[in-house]
């Protein structure tokens, strides 16, 4: 039990799709400027990374080694199909705006990783929680991003206003270039946390010794 | 042709698809540790971008759009571009095996990657004609390896600066891709398409 909770809980944080292995960073970037389309895009990468993991897992045994990775990609780009046309459907508004990046989850490393790495040589239900864990790791950065962007690039979160009328938002953090500052920070930020932990961990191995 | 010039100015810069629309970031951070591995990166980029653009323009305007298999799009595209560069590699390394050294190890690491599918999509979604979808594979070939260039020059030098611990390595390219993307900006009123 404990297992299963740790193949889920390590896309949180210890091996977090974009701080920590810094995979699949253009969506990150693309599509951060406001929350409500970092969500949409956080959730649709965790339902193609979970579907597709289950899909691998199960045809593991049947896919020659030696063609696998044309196979995985087939894989990935059905289930996006899937999704797209769904979207499409039900709601245009997120399909219009985020057209070209849903498209792009075909390509994103993170999923051919946790598909070669984690579900061709795992069991079904441990391969979806795999997926699982990676894409709440990969949406919760997303979210995380885009609050930081949406409230000091425009003053409001989900496009409520926070600050009031009186705040003036630092525009660059809504256009690219502010994008690529904040994740700088962030990344700093998350290697520092580690820092600290590894400090921690040592001095307390000190004083066990 | 005055148009055409405006299209590949504008995809090459103040549409750069690194910089402002973010594609293609894996490999912009990963080989800009290096001039010479982004110079040959660049190339590599450029001409399978335009390859597999004209080759999937070809496919969607004879193929998919007469048959009205769109939904199949993605799929095919995907396909296509990996066996393209597949091919593209065997040939290269059989018939130019100088150029292979240069630059055949990068084709593999492009087999499937955004900056490389996008366009390709770009010119299907918008029903590009032959000569804009050319010029824009073009225009964000070029203007991919120059952001990818100056990157790589920039970090040559930063290896020489003293940088905090915790903003060592990506956090600090991070910033300077930044920096980059900032002055990119300041193109962006010269061309409106």
């Amino acid at each position: 039990m404990k297992n299963l909770w740790e193949i889920f809980y390590k896309g949180l944080f210890d091996q977090n799709p974009i701080f920590r292995l810094a995979l699949s960073l253009c969506p990150a970037l693309a599509v951060t400027s406001n929350v409500y389309n970092a969500l949409a895009m956080g959730l649709s990468v965790m339902f193609v990374i979970t579907a597709n993991n289950v899909v691998v897992s199960i045809f593991r045994k049947w896919v020659n080694p030696k063609v696998r990775v044309p196979v995985y990609i087939t894989s990935i780009a059905t289930i996006v199909t899937v999704l797209i046309l769904t979207l499409q459907a039900y709601l245009p508004d997120i399909y219009k705006e985020l057209y070209l990046y849903l498209n792009l989850i075909v390509v994103f490393a993170i999923i051919l990783a946790r598909a070669e790495v984690f579900a061709a040589k795992n069991p079904v239900f441990p391969s979806f929680l795999d997926g699982l864990g990676m894409g709440a790791g990969f949406a919760g950065a997303m979210v995380f991003i885009a609050v930081v962007r949406e409230l000091f690039g425009n003053g409001t979160l989900m496009g409520m206003p926070v600050f009031g009328a009186s705040y003036d938002p630092a525009l660059i953090m809504i256009l690219p270039p502010g994008g690529f500052i904040v994740i700088g920070l962030m990344i700093a930020s998350f290697n520092l946390i580690g820092q600290h932990q590894a400090k921690l961990k040592e001095a307390k191995q000190g004083s066990d010794a | 042709m005055e148009e055409y010039l405006k299209l590949f100015v504008a995809s090459a810069i103040t549409n750069n698809m690194v910089l402002t629309q973010f594609l293609g970031l894996c490999i912009f951070f990963g080989v800009s540790k290096n001039l010479n591995a982004s110079i040959g990166m660049g190339m590599a980029v450029t001409s399978v971008m335009t390859i597999s653009t004209l080759l999937a323009w070809a496919v969607y305007n004879y193929v998919l759009h007469p048959l009205g298999l769109e939904v199949l799009m993605l799929i095919t595209f995907v396909v296509l571009i990996a066996g393209l560069v597949q091919l593209l590699e065997m040939v290269i390394k059989k018939h130019a095996p100088a150029l292979y050294n240069m630059w055949g190890i990068y084709l593999v690491l492009i087999a499937t990657n955004c900056v490389v599918i996008a366009v390709p999509i770009t010119n299907a979604e918008s029903h590009n004609g032959f000569m804009t979808s050319f010029i824009l594979a073009i225009g964000s070939g070029v203007g991919f390896a120059l952001a990818l260039i100056l990157m790589a020059s920039l970090r040559e030098k930063l290896q020489y600066a003293d940088v905090p611990k915790s903003l060592e390595g990506l956090g600090i390219s991070f910033i300077l891709a930044g920096m980059l993307a900032l002055s990119f900006f300041g193109f962006s009123g010269m061309i409106t398409l």
